[in-house]
């Protein structure tokens, strides 16, 4: 609370971010430990998690007061003016200091407290049992096994501690290869799948340098593939683009070759011995060539594939130049269309839809395993593998095998959450958008096939919230490692059994779980299949929004057909009963009278009439029915009052009047 | 001519290629004087496959050995690829295909209801057959809702005064606020500044019918430069002093020639199954269609906002009167009228604003987008007219009784039809070729049950309220149902559609039984 200087300041205005015509609610803004919070003149609450903003500027003075913008990591944006500059600083600098936390234990997590005892906290953790997922894969079996190796992480901090190896890989031999592959993540098994006998394994790049070679690398490469029995060859997915490893790769190459001969000349200065010198001379190359790719002559029976998925830094710049496009008032279609294509997410989007795609196919079509890796294999690997997976194994897309999914490829994997997601005040070069990318391909995955997700957009959205939100411990830290150390399991809650206490909200209602169609997804990566996320993008944006959900409507209905379906039921075998009697007619008719004022059939098509919806879910903002002046012509409507000029032209040129 | 003259070969073994998605079909094809068929034989399913031949768009055959390819790109944006056994064959039902498929084939209906309605809201106006013979405007149908206060002289003058004769009438009566929207044509004031006493003493009418005091705006939609050198041709725009109380407001829409185009180039890229993510995007900018969508929209919404929230009369015209304006008429009463958004009341809507208000359907859809042949007066303004509906359904999914599946259906049948409904320009020219006798309507075949589950909303609920969509490009969407409906799987879209369906009968049914 130190941080608060100010907690209430009044007369605070809150402006539509797309009106042209600075339309605005009049509210009052409080400041609290953790939460910022708008209450403008209708009662209607707005609040922000601080844990949520991504940045705070405060704007140069105006007329009306100190305008002060918030961007919010879940894509919320608001612009406030404050009447007196002093409390505008005073919010800022809290909000500054609030939202950039330097310590683990000052975040929202391990203040937070739903009122749940210890044992109701530790179910909650045990809710997803990794060592119960591996046995539903198959695992351990004949060819793979559970691998100690890693039990004390002294192998690899940033993997957890079960790992899953082929039977014939020894210890030896995962330790050497550990020490070739960057930050020592060696191929571990990833997801196994029954059918095929075929294995997603991930990994980092190796070390390999110019030709450096690791005899154990290359023999656990072909253990996992020994440990297919079907398909001897397997596949080695690089998922950087290949320009780029190879541009990258020509310049090591350079500075190797600069190195050699500035040194040559050195110690041909000192007349070393000619081995003497070949062998300083490697050495210095190899370690100014450092990281690469596998060199291909090394590794039989591997086929190498590279697909082009671009680095942290090139996604996080093109959200950035994406929400910049957005947010612009008075977007003209074109503009929309041209800064979509200029931001390149779509294609970014696509990038990672089609490695999940290639790998897929290669296990359904070619029954081949698969090695997935980028450089430090937590990011685009991630991505890949547990899109793959998705594709692949249907108890992924239940909301239980979903929460299971992130829980293994992402958390347990080691994807540097806390980084990725800026949850401490660190290094800005570190944050990006790479788990928000995994939820958009899902979300396109559940645009094409409608049926084949037992959840909906919600879920996606609110998973997305709690990445940011950091009120669950499950996300803090960026491995297992650092997570135990924080005792997260005992000072925080999980977020998991919270969604499933509000599963209604997140049902898909026409989800079809037996239809065999959608045991393996096949989606088309045409481009005109990509869209722009609207409902992640612009969540806060109500009137960005369709003004009616159907989603509501259909769960409703859903709901309510079982309900009566049961109720009918009930009803059939009291009348049966009731026949079954027959013992004289006045019994039937009491009963049938007791039936009736309260019969459920009765309640329950009340029920209907009174439409009582189910709580609409937050995330999705739909209103019925609408308003003129949310939209943005109504701004050119209010030309209609005014008097009479000559030649108007509107704000931005969109429209122009004349009378 | 007997189309039997222009068939050359009866029959002959072919195999049909449906696109991507669709298995291909081989068997025996058939050349009728309206469908093209193709009998799968004994082994396959015993359906025939049949094709309207008036809606092929354009043809193409190419012949190598012994067979030959005849590639129809229809005008509901399909391509079909019949391969066909023999040379001789093969160009023979081309040439037959090519003499059919410019053949006229007939069928018709028609209301005028609206007028009733409107008697029953409001006094102010009147039902006026000073059309009756056509004379005064050939693109107006017989009878017209004019101001009850202005005669049929008056009218006659008013005529004079406006393109084609289109003086303004009424298109809808806003009955919560008494307010009126009106369409015509451009006023012929011209370099000299003319005037006409009648037709300014007619919008005077128009506001003292509605309110005492009440204010009237003008939507030209072209844009102040247009309508200014529309006057050295004779045209030209209401001169401000001349009508009080009424102020104009220009907001351009793209019509004719580059609505075409843009409609042709849209089509295209959507065909192209190989483009990069850029590519796609750029062209999907490039072609501007929802640009068009968006201006249609934002235009017809502040029409609909000038009455109901300003409680002002509308008049909206551009030249002609018979294209954008039509959109725009069309598109407000949408958004303001709940009965306009039921499955009759749209379909009187279409018949009222589009049909009988003489949008020239037979100059503007003769050819859709793939057709070489690029005649001047060819323009997709009714499509781009069923976009703006769509677009209205996907932010409104409860409140239009009608789904995808009727827009779908007027588009193919604007374009192509074996109902008489689209056929001809004006009602002048339907009575002329007796489409009414001798052709069907396109509503009773629509309205038979078996089509009903295509074609409604299972999902609608009255939604009494105006619906007013959002216009940002943000939340416009390619019409992907209409765009992509031949290169995109349709399956797993259509199986969530009819469990949508399932769980709205169910809840019926259970409703019912309990």
């Amino acid at each position: 609370m130190e941080h608060i200087r100010t907690t209430k300041v009044e007369q605070v205005k809150l402006l539509d971010r797309f009106s042209t015509n600075n339309k605005s609610l009049t509210g009052t803004l409080y400041l609290t430990a953790t939460h910022l919070l708008f209450i403008d003149s209708h009662q209607k609450e707005t609040w922000i998690l601080h844990h949520h903003i991504a940045s705070v500027e405060k704007l140069a003075l105006t007329t009306s007061g100190c305008p002060l913008v918030i961007q919010c990591k879940n894509f919320r944006i608001v612009h406030f003016i404050v009447p007196r500059e002093r409390d505008c600083h005073d919010i800022y600098n809290s909000l500054l200091q609030l939202s950039k936390q330097a310590k683990y234990e000052d975040l929202y997590a391990f203040s937070y407290n739903p009122k749940q005892n210890d044992s109701e906290r530790l179910q909650g953790w045990q809710l997803i049992d990794l060592a119960e997922e591996y046995k539903r894969m198959g695992v351990p079996n004949s060819n793979w096994q559970l691998s100690d190796a890693n039990r004390e992480y002294k192998i690899c901090e940033t993997y957890p501690r079960e790992l899953y190896v082929p039977r014939i890989a020894s210890k030896p031999i995962i330790v050497g290869s550990s020490k070739f592959r960057s930050k020592g993540r060696f191929p571990v098994l990833s997801y196994y799948h029954q059918d095929k006998e075929a294995a997603i394994c991930r990994c980092s790049q190796p070390l390999s340098g110019f030709s450096a070679r690791c005899l154990e690398d290359e023999h656990l490469l072909q253990a996992i593939s020994k440990a297919n029995p079907v398909n001897r060859y397997m596949y080695v997915m690089d998922t950087r683009p290949k320009h780029r490893m190879q541009s990258w790769w020509d310049t090591q190459k350079d500075i190797g070759r600069i190195i050699v001969r500035i040194s040559s000349k050195i110690w041909s200065d000192e007349r070393i011995t000619e081995s003497d010198e070949k062998k300083r001379l490697n050495a210095m190359a190899n370690r100014a060539a450092g990281k690469g790719y596998e060199n291909e002559d090394n590794y039989s029976n591997i086929r190498f594939q590279f697909v082009g998925i671009e680095n942290i830094h090139v996604m996080r710049s093109s959200l950035q130049k994406l929400l910049e496009v957005n947010g612009t008032k008075g977007l003209s279609v074109n503009d929309f269309y041209s800064g979509l294509e200029s931001s390149g997410w779509l294609r970014h989007i696509k990038a990672v839809m089609d490695a999940a795609i290639f790998l897929a196919k290669a296990i359904m079509v070619e029954n081949a395993s698969v090695l997935v890796h980028c450089s430090d294999g937590w990011d685009r690997t991630s991505q890949v593998c547990s899109l793959g997976s998705l594709l692949l194994d249907s108890y992924y897309r239940t909301v239980k095998g979903f929460m299971v999914l992130i829980e293994k490829d992402w958390i347990a994997f080691g994807h540097k959450f806390s980084e990725r997601c800026g949850h401490l005040d660190g290094d800005p070069k570190e944050v990006s958008p790479v788990f928000t990318q995994f939820l958009e391909c899902v979300w396109h995955l559940t645009e094409q096939f409608p049926q084949a997700f037992e959840f909906n957009e919600a879920f996606l959205l609110q998973i997305h919230e709690h990445i940011h939100s950091c009120q669950f411990g499950n996300f803090l830290g960026n491995c297992q490692k650092e997570r135990e150390e924080l005792k997260l399991k005992e000072k925080t809650y999980s977020l998991w059994p919270f969604l499933l206490d509000d599963l209604k909200k997140y049902l898909n209602p026409i989800y079809n779980s037996q239809s065999q169609r959608f045991t393996v997804l096949e989606p088309s990566t045409v481009s005109f299949n990509f869209k722009f996320w609207r409902n992640m993008y612009h969540q806060f944006d109500r009137t960005l929004h369709p003004r009616q959900s159907v989603f509501n409507i259909i769960m409703n209905m859903n709901e309510q057909n079982k309900q009566l379906e049961k109720d009918i039921k009930e009803l059939e075998s009291k009348i049966k009963q009731c026949k079954n009697k027959q013992t004289d007619d006045i019994l039937t008719k009491e009963l049938l009278h007791s039936i009736h004022p309260e019969s459920p059939t009765l309640k329950s098509s009340l029920c209907f009439k009174e439409q009582t919806l189910l709580p609409v879910n937050d995330a999705l903002r739909t209103i019925e029915g609408s308003n003129p002046t949310d939209n943005r012509y109504s701004d050119y409507a209010e030309e209609f009052s005014k008097a009479e000029p000559a030649v108007v032209s509107l704000e931005y040129g969109v429209a122009r009047m004349t009378c | 001519m007997e189309f039997s003259e222009l068939i050359r070969t009866g029959r002959a073994q072919a195999e049909l290629l449906r696109g991507p998605e669709a298995p291909p079909l081989r068997g025996t094809l058939c050349v009728t004087s309206h469908h093209l068929l193709l009998s799968p034989g004994t082994e396959a399913s015993p359906d025939l496959w049949l094709l309207l031949l008036r809606s092929v768009d354009s043809i193409e055959k190419r012949v190598a050995g012994d067979s030959g390819t005849i590639t129809l790109r229809c005008k509901d944006l399909r391509v079909l690829q019949l391969d066909i056994e023999g040379v001789e064959a093969t160009l023979d039902i081309a040439r037959s295909i090519e003499g059919l498929r410019l053949g006229d084939a007939w069928h018709f209906h028609p209301p005028e209801r609206y007028y009733q309605r409107v008697a029953r809201e409001t006094n102010a106006w009147r039902l006026s057959e000073v059309n009756e013979d056509f004379s005064l405007c050939p693109s107006y149908p017989r009878a017209l809702i004019v101001p009850r206060s202005v005669d049929d002289h008056a009218l006659a003058r008013s005529a004079g005064f406006r393109q084609g004769g289109r003086f303004p009438v009424l298109s809808y009566h806003h009955a919560p606020n008494g307010t009126a929207l009106l369409r015509s044509s451009q006023p012929l004031t011209g370099p000299q500044k003319r005037r006409c006493a009648e037709d300014e003493e007619l919008l005077r009418a128009v506001l003292v019918g509605a309110r005492p005091g009440a204010r009237g705006f003008i939507i030209d939609t072209r844009s102040a430069q247009a309508a200014k050198q529309a006057r050295m041709t004779g045209g030209g725009t209401e001169a401000k002093a001349a009508y009080p109380g009424w102020k104009r407001l220009h907001r351009p829409l793209e019509r004719g020639r580059p609505l075409q185009e843009s409609f042709v180039r849209l089509v295209e890229a959507c065909g192209d199954l190989e483009q990069s993510m850029d590519r796609w995007l750029s062209r999907l900018e490039g072609c501007r269609w929802l640009e068009h969508v968006k201006e249609a929209l934002s235009t017809a919404c502040l029409a609909a906002q000038g009455m109901e929230r300003e409680g002002a009369c509308i008049l909206v015209h551009g030249a002609e009167g018979t294209d954008s304006t039509l959109l725009v008429t069309s598109l407000a009463q949408l958004i303001l009228d709940p009965l306009s958004r039921t499955m009759d009341g749209f379909q009187e809507l279409v018949e009222r604003e589009w049909i009988q208000a003489g949008h020239p359907f037979q100059l503007r859809c003769a050819h859709s987008a793939f057709s070489h042949a690029r005649p001047k007066h060819e323009a997709p303004t009714f499509l781009l007219f069923l976009d703006c509906v769509w677009q209205l359904g996907r932010q409104f999914p409860l409140s239009l009784e009608f789904g995808e599946g009727l827009l779908l259906a007027l588009f193919e049948h604007a374009y192509a039809s074996p109902f008489g409904s689209f056929l001809c320009n004006s009602e002048k020219e339907r009575g002329l070729c007796e489409v009414r006798t001798r052709t069907h309507s396109l509503w009773s075949g629509l309205n038979q049950p078996k089509e009903q589950r295509k074609l409604r909303n299972p999902l609608y609920a009255l939604n009494p309220l105006a619906i007013w969509p959002s216009v940002e490009p943000q939340s416009l969407r390619l019409w992907q149902g209409l765009f992509l409906r031949w290169t995109r799987p349709p399956e797993p879209s259509e199986t969530a559609w009819e469990k949508v369906w399932q769980i709205v009968t169910d809840s019926e049914k259970t409703e019912g039984s309990a």
